[in-house]
């Protein structure tokens, strides 16, 4: 059982050497193992933001509040120590790292996390596996991490290494956007599977309740202006998707 | 980071309007046609004149010694000649004085000869391990037409060295040059590398310097003929105090030949300083030239320097294609983001970056086991500052 808590959570984004913006206003929410919340909210609310805080991005700064996984501040950990620890963020823009292929990038990353190599055989096996589950072309792994993949292409990436990973809690931001309908419901599948695997807890930022379909949300949140406005149960992203964020904007206000 | 220079330019020697790139096109045997460099010249003016250990001003005695082993396949052959074969200093003029120094002084040298139409089984290999003082050398490959061949030279050790590099290769010849720099940190190495490509011919040049205190090679190129091929591939990786300088010259002085110079290089260490000068000249009444060039220099660490200029002059309206990159920069930190999201340490994430970044020249050469060695190389040095 693991219990993933954000408290009082402010953050600002650094713009340059001297200019920086507030962007999270004191966020709070509590995932626990199994759970899923999704996250919806206007453009520019600062639902990466809040990812990207978590996962320790370089462009961002914390000025308050902490993030527990079971009771220990990750925002104390490196970036690297806190994918270790289970915290598992699936971007919104995947980022290519030319010349690095695949197959290297996802053997150094599960050997790390796992705190031991796999036996190579074993893991090509298991690759393989996860990657046809995905159907994700074998020729992938030869290719640069991310290097020229189509939009669709990041996304099951993305889920591809959250299924390998295992991680305890994992942020999805925007996972769907850009997924054809085949896609979706693939990707779907996999969150599905990892989060039956390991019991994760999933926070899963969207803009669409399609996605929410398949991957059954137990909380709806609603994102506004650096911090969460509304929280209800799966029926608020009806509500949402046929209502808007209008009135949750100027409540923000 | 220096600008390019696309236009003809003014210049102090008083000879008016020349194009830099003209600089390095005169040349001479003679070593009283070069003034003694004081490091403020065009074309000396990055290098650290006080550290090329008197090669620049040379008045002692050539003392160096080497141990050269040698691997080729059959058919080509190797012979040790004196100053007057007439098979040597024809694929290009010194252009500065140190390399006239060089051909003004050596005593013996080697010419490797690959006979018409052999297409050699395996790699030409000559390990050179310098075993201090100074030497002139004269070394010259010669490529008949038809033949293909790859050859690697290894320099290792410790000394001052000084010389000539000629490359001939004969109409639909194929020459792949592999020349590593693994020398001690306090080798100093000034030499030219000169090919003459002949028609339909190709050449494949790569250049690894990660050794030396102070490394200055100038590969250059000229054509026989049309449909001559050349490229050129460099890695440098100058760690602390060490200086780097390749500056290439491409001479498209025949219709229809093709070039391309893509040269990566990385600094980690304080007073790390690289230098690339990448000059290509479109000779006048030629027509469908196919020339690019690019250097690319990765800043590990801020107390490096790192110099780049291009130098294109296009003397002719009928090019197929003339152009050239040049960037310096950092290393990626949302890279870094990205792989370390995903559990690995920073140090790995950074060696698995820099292996990237050098990829593509890595993969020019064809022997798995250099790459792995170049590559190993590489790793070491990245760790010298983690
Ligand atoms: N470098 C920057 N300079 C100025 N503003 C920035 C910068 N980076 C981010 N922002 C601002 O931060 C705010 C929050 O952005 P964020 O990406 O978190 O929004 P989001 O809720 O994820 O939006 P979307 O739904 O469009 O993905 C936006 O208004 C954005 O313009
Ligand atoms: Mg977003």
């Amino acid at each position: 059982m693991t219990k993933f808590e954000i408290r009082g959570l402010r953050a600002d984004v650094l713009i340059s050497e001297d200019e920086r913006q507030e962007i999270l206003k004191g966020v709070d929410l509590t995932i626990n193992s199994g759970e899923t919340h999704a996250i919806m909210g206007p453009n520019g609310s600062g639902k990466s933001t809040l990812a990207y805080a978590i996962a320790g991005h370089p462009r961002y700064e914390i000025t308050e509040g902490e993030v527990l996984l079971d009771g220990e501040n990750v925002l104390d950990m490196e970036v690297d120590e806190r994918a270790r620890a289970g915290v598992f963020l699936a971007m919104q823009y995947p980022v290519e790292v030319p010349g690095v292929s695949m197959s290297n990038f996802l053997r150094s990353s599960v050997t790390s996390v796992r705190g031991e190599a796999p036996k190579l055989r074993q893991f090509s096996k298991e690759l393989q596996g996860a990657m046809k589950n995905l159907s994700i072309d074998a020729a992938f792994a030869a290719r640069g991490v991310n290097e020229g993949f189509s939009g669709g292409e990041k996304k099951r990436h993305e889920i591809l290494q959250l299924e390998l990973l295992k991680p305890k809690v994992a942020v999805l931001d925007e996972t769907d956007s850009g997924l054809d309908v085949d896609a979706l419901k693939i990707v779907s599948e996999g969150i599905n599977r990892a989060q039956a695997d390991s019991d994760l807890g999933v926070m899963l930022i969207t803009h669409y309740t399609r996605i929410l379909n398949y991957v059954k949300p137990d909380f709806v949140h609603v994102f506004s202006e650096g911090r969460i406005a509304e929280s209800g149960g799966p029926e608020l992203a009806d509500v949402l998707e046929s209502e808007g964020y209008e009135r949750f904007a100027k409540a923000g206000a | 980071m220096t600008t390019a220079n696309t236009e003809p330019k003014a210049h102090s020697h008083g000879l008016g309007q020349i194009p830099v790139s003209k600089l390095d096109t005169h040349g001479s045997y003679d070593v009283a046609a070069f003034p003694v460099p004081n490091g403020r010249e065009e074309e000396w003016r990055f290098t650290p004149v006080r550290r090329l250990k008197g090669l620049h001003d040379w008045k002692g005695t050539a003392d160096g010694t080497d141990e050269t082993v040698v691997d080729a396949p059959e058919g080509v052959t190797f012979e040790t000649v004196g100053r007057d074969d007439e098979r040597l200093g024809k694929a290009g003029l010194p252009v500065n004085r140190v390399i006239a120094q060089a051909y003004t002084s050596f005593e013996e040298a080697t010419v490797v000869t690959v006979p018409q139409s052999l297409v050699a089984d395996k790699p030409i290999t000559i390990d050179r391990q310098a075993l201090g003082g100074t030497a002139f050398e004269q070394l010259v490959i010669d490529v008949k037409p038809m033949a293909e061949a790859t050859v690697i030279i290894s320099n290792t050790g410790t000394g001052v060295r000084a010389g000539s590099l000629d490359v001939h290769v004969g109409e639909g010849a194929k020459l792949t040059l592999v020349s590593l720099q693994e020398w001690d940190h306090d080798t100093v190495e000034v030499s030219q590398h000169n090919a003459r490509v002949g028609k339909d011919a190709s050449f494949k040049s790569v250049v690894i310097t990660l050794g030396g205190d102070l490394v200055r090679l100038s590969p250059r190129v000229s054509y026989e003929g049309r449909g001559g091929n050349a490229e050129l591939y460099g890695l440098y990786f100058a760690g602390d105090g060490q200086y780097h300088e390749h500056r290439s010259l491409i001479d498209h002085n025949v219709s229809n030949t093709r070039s391309r110079v893509d040269y990566k290089g990385a600094l980690n260490g304080s007073g790390a300083h690289t230098v690339w000068i990448g000059d290509v000249i479109i000779g006048e009444g030629t027509t469908g030239t196919d020339s690019y060039e690019n250097n690319r220099n990765l800043q590990l660490t801020d107390d490096t320097r790192v110099d780049s200029v291009p130098n294109l002059e296009i003397f002719t309206g009928e090019v197929a294609g003339a152009g050239h990159a040049s960037a310096t920069g950092r290393l990626d930190d949302i890279h870094l983001f990205y792989l370390r999201s995903r559990g690995i340490p920073e140090e790995e994430a950074r060696r698995l970056i820099i292996r990237g970044y050098f990829l593509d020249i890595v993969n020019r050469i064809e022997s798995q086991e250099l790459r792995d060695r170049v590559m190993e190389k590489v790793e070491r040095k990245l760790a010298a500052h983690e």
